[in-house]
């Protein structure tokens, strides 16, 4: 076999599982915090790749693409917000109940996007500078690909120093590790899971504008990536980021070096049964909370 | 405590009962059209009803009972498919797509025995492999739906992919004769209905009777506290596998009758979005009840049918509302309002998801 062609795969996985770690990081972030998943997480990306055609629309130049990422955040992050309060928040006891509920708000989301932007897609032009290849020892790579990977690596050191170093981050970190306890320090905990739940749904407006480079954006966009996205939290294991990182890189070669072998849909399935196997044997996933408690 | 039972028949036993009769007679009353929208909607009860036991009794939410309706359904529509072939021809989509030989996994169910046997077995054997896998290793809760969810998309991209030999997006469809009756005729619609009416009949008795045996209060003592349950002494990983497998099997016959009554069987009825619409039928009507899960996928299916001929975009908006009422204002659905069976305990299960939502966040 090409040995160029693997290498190209292995570049394509981790590409691909930069997305996924955009797209992730939110969900993993308030499972970690209050063991719900948001259902509409795939539509915030939505939102995002929106915003990204709107804000590009408006500031052409080489630095719009930025100027999309500040947009995209602020307003995902606030409908994440709005989210979290309204429903989520009511919803936290009963985490199936709160799938569905969420699902409910995917509905209504992907379908104000049909009606405002039309079913078909409308596409995003990257800036002159993202759009050419560069030659890394003998291989050609889209740049496109590269800045993808440099806003993943971007967005994990600027959470890992956020939750490290921040007055905020030591109040997440806390509730995080022991909920009761922190509460009963005088956090307050439900003001915690707001902020993290809007953060995380800022993390996935970014996702959403790197999504908008990649294709036309459609009112599903979000779908395409967002089960397997939640596969990557499953597989991380109970909201752990570092988890959530190194299984959405698994899955993410997992999926492009199958590739080499079957084609995309098979790679699929065969992905859902690496996770079904990996459980077997780590059923709490990559990284496990240690804990003495009984209920997990 | 409940009343002691009385010998007179209760106002609630009798509603039930007329509707029953209305449905036997349905056939002469209702028009051809509404006939075959009432037997496909309570071909889809079964499922709804598989959910009552899987969801509703065990706590635990599939995402992905597509996939069980789409085995079923599939294995249906092969036969009827192949019920259409003389010796030696194949399906027109294989021919279109250049497949030259009859796969063996299309041939077994050429007979229609095996066929029968199938639409049983297949939904069901897989059902129990796939949650020995998951239960064995306590694997549940939000984990188990979003696996399941993924395993609905795998099947429905699967599906879609093998163009030659499952017929791809188009699925299945165009078939005429069942055990050589020809399905066109209305004496053989009117028979499937009926058989569709006794199945969701003998389907209602043989769960009440399941929730009411020892296993169903297994069932329930491991969704209410399944480490209580292990301090006794009992593994609850099997009690779910069963009430998996159970409802799998529901859900694959439900998905046979529904692609006769339809006429086609598609990934588009059985990949991650049907799936999760299967769900808010049984969150309708109530999880906790049996006669509500029924009640409940006739109620969302007419309204579905109605709004979303007349305002299609509507329809989405109306749906994602009936999710969210239906966990935040109706948690017990409709059957809610209507008092509660012996073995539901809403209150007592509210009090305990909370108690072990708080000791879960240590």
């Amino acid at each position: 076999m090409d040995l160029g062609f693997i290498i190209g795969q292995v570049f394509n996985g981790f590409s691909v599982a930069s997305i996924y770690i955009l797209a992730a990081l939110g969900l993993a972030l308030s499972f970690g915090l209050m063991r719900v998943i948001n259902m509409a997480h795939g539509e915030i990306l939505m939102v995002g790749s929106y915003v990204a055609y709107l804000t590009i629309a408006l500031v052409p130049g080489p630095l719009g693409i930025f100027a999309a990422m500040i947009a995209a955040f602020a307003v995902a992050g606030l409908l994440g917000g709005v989210l979290e309060v309204t429903l989520v928040s009511r919803l936290t006891s009963r985490p199936l109940d709160t799938l569905l509920a969420t699902w409910g708000v995917s509905l209504i989301l992907q379908q104000a996007a049909r009606d405002i932007f039309g079913a078909t897609g409308v596409s995003v032009t990257a800036p002159a500078w993202l759009d050419h290849t560069i030659l890394i020892g003998g291989q050609t790579l889209p740049v496109t690909r590269l800045f993808i990977m440099a806003v993943a690596v971007a967005v994990l050191g600027g959470l890992a120093a956020f939750l490290r170093s921040t007055r905020i981050g030591l109040l997440v970190r806390a509730v995080n590790q022991d909920r009761p306890t922190a509460a009963a320090m005088g956090v307050d905990v439900r003001r915690v899971d707001a902020a993290i739940f809007a953060l995380g749904s800022g993390v996935a407006g970014i996702g959403g504008v790197v999504l908008a480079l990649l294709g036309p954006v459609t009112p599903n966009v979000g779908q395409s990536y967002i089960v397997t996205a939640f596969l990557v939290v499953v597989l991380g294991g109970l909201g752990s980021t570092l988890g959530m990182t190194i299984a959405a890189l698994m899955i993410g070669l997992f999926m492009a070096l199958s590739q080499i072998f079957v084609d995309v849909s098979l790679a699929q399935v065969l992905s859902l049964l690496f996770v079904i196997l990996f459980l077997q044997f780590r059923p709490q996933g990559v990284i496990a909370v240690r804990s003495r408690a009984l209920d997990e | 405590m409940s009343p002691p039972p009385s010998r007179t028949l209760d106002p609630k036993a009798a509603i039930w009962l007329a509707a029953l009769l209305l449905a036997i007679i349905a056939p002469f009353i209702v028009s051809a059209y509404n006939l075959n929208l009432i037997g496909r909607f309570l071909a889809l009860s079964l499922t709804g009803m598989g959910l009552v036991l899987l969801w509703g009794e065990g706590g635990v939410l599939s995402l992905g009972q597509g996939v069980f309706f789409g085995l079923g359904g599939y294995v249906l529509a092969m036969h009827l498919k192949m019920a259409d072939l003389g010796q030696g021809e194949l399906p027109d989509f294989m021919t279109w797509s250049g497949v030259t030989k009859l796969p063996v996994w299309w041939a077994i169910f050429r007979s229609p025995v095996t066929a029968m046997l199938g639409i049983l077995i297949v939904p069901t054997a897989f059902a129990v492999l796939f949650s020995w896998l998951m239960f064995r290793r306590r694997i549940g809760g939000t984990y188990f739906a979003l696996i399941t969810q993924a395993l609905g998309l795998a099947f429905a991209t699967l599906l879609i992919s093998q163009q030659g030999l499952t017929g791809g997006f188009n699925g299945l469809t165009d078939y005429h004769t069942l055990f050589g009756l020809n399905l066109n005729l209305p004496s053989t619609t009117r028979a499937l209905y009926w058989l569709t009416l006794l199945l969701v009949v003998l389907a209602y008795f043989g769960l009440r009777w399941l929730l009411a045996s020892r296993f169903g209060t297994m069932l329930r003592a491991a969704r209410d506290g399944s480490n209580r349950i292990r301090f006794l002494g009992y593994d609850p990983g099997p009690y779910k596998v069963v009430a998996f497998s159970v409802a799998a099997m529901l859900t694959g016959v439900s998905g046979a009758l529904f692609t006769l009554h339809a006429g086609v069987i598609s990934p588009a009825l059985v990949g991650v979005v049907p799936s999760i619409e299967m769900v808010i039928w049984v969150a309708i009507g109530g999880r906790y009840s049996v006669l509500g899960a029924i009640a409940g996928t006739l109620i969302v299916n007419f309204a579905k049918d109605k709004i979303s001929t007349a305002l299609p975009e509507l329809w989405l908006y109306a749906l994602g509302g009936l999710f969210i009422l239906a966990v935040t204002a109706l948690p017990n659905g409709l059957a809610g309002f209507f008092g509660s069976d012996r073995w539901k305990r809403p209150a007592l299960d509210e009090t305990l998801a909370r108690w072990r939502a708080r000791k879960a966040v240590s």
